[in-house]
């Protein structure tokens, strides 16, 4: 058993620092041994999470920062994405598995996200992302 | 087109008249890197005209969904240039994620190298 681990930080938007956000959340996961199959599915989510923040939200605007908040534990690990953007409604993004959807080069990120994650959660009008995984028993 | 030393994403191999292209990275992740991996991909349509090209995954254990969209691009150039474009060897793990997305229907995606050579 390992001790739960937290990080609360804010940094500009930038994807150079989501990355290094992500190597260290994917970095708990591996000293826990969560089973490749969560590593994929947290780095995957971690990614598409952080871009989307980074890019839809903030609009890659280097004034406007991104803050990340993660607990992980042996059992579980949460996320918190919180971007500076104007928002958006998740229900009106359209569906990439539509015939329409299916030629475009972008917005897939979110059904990546719900498909791998144990829990996606918008929140304050889609500026904060909820993500958790329950790890996997092997 | 020759990519600059650095930026070469891709190891370009020519197997008859097809090009067989294979990512240099396990990851397909960071922006900077799927912006390289594109420009590489489209310079293969755009400038170097090649009309049957292969992708092999053989090295690749992770991507996004921006490196999917980099894909579509290619698939969409390949097109319209009336060439042919196939992937091949991608492992389990990412060919779910092709499975998700419905983009395996949209791929001509084959086991390996050799099935995605025959015939192209």
């Amino acid at each position: 058993m390992s001790d739960a681990v937290r990080l609360d930080v804010r940094f500009a938007t930038d994807p150079a620092e989501a990355m290094l956000v992500q190597a260290q959340i994917v970095d708990w996961l591996k000293e826990r041994q969560y089973s490749a199959r969560d590593l994929f599915s947290v780095r995957l989510a971690l990614e598409e999470g952080l871009m989307n923040a980074i890019k839809h939200g903030n609009q890659r605007d280097p004034a406007k920062s991104v803050r990340v908040f993660c607990e992980v534990n042996d059992h579980n690990t949460y996320i918190e994405i919180e971007d500076e953007g104007i928002g958006f409604d998740p229900a009106e993004v359209p569906d990439p598995l539509a015939e329409e959807g299916l030629h475009k080069s972008s917005g897939r990120g979110l059904l990546l996200m719900r498909q791998y994650m144990s829990r996606v959660e918008y929140r304050d009008n889609g500026r904060l992302l909820v993500l958790e995984k329950q790890r996997t028993l092997e | 087109m020759a990519a600059p030393a650095g930026q070469r994403r891709l190891d370009i191999e020519e197997v008859g008249d097809v090009t067989v292209a294979r990512f240099v990275d396990k990851k397909i992740l960071d922006e900077n890197n799927i912006q390289m991996i594109g420009n590489q991909l489209f310079g293969l349509v755009d400038q170097d005209k090649r009309k049957k090209i292969v992708l092999d995954f053989t090295n690749v254990e992770y991507l996004s969904s921006a490196a999917l969209g980099k894909l579509i691009t290619m698939n969409n150039k390949v097109k319209t240039s009336g060439g042919k474009l196939r992937l091949c060897s991608i492992r389990p793990d990412i060919y779910e994620v092709f499975a998700i997305t419905k983009l395996n229907k949209l791929f001509d995606i084959k086991d390996d190298q050799a099935a995605a050579l025959a015939g192209i």
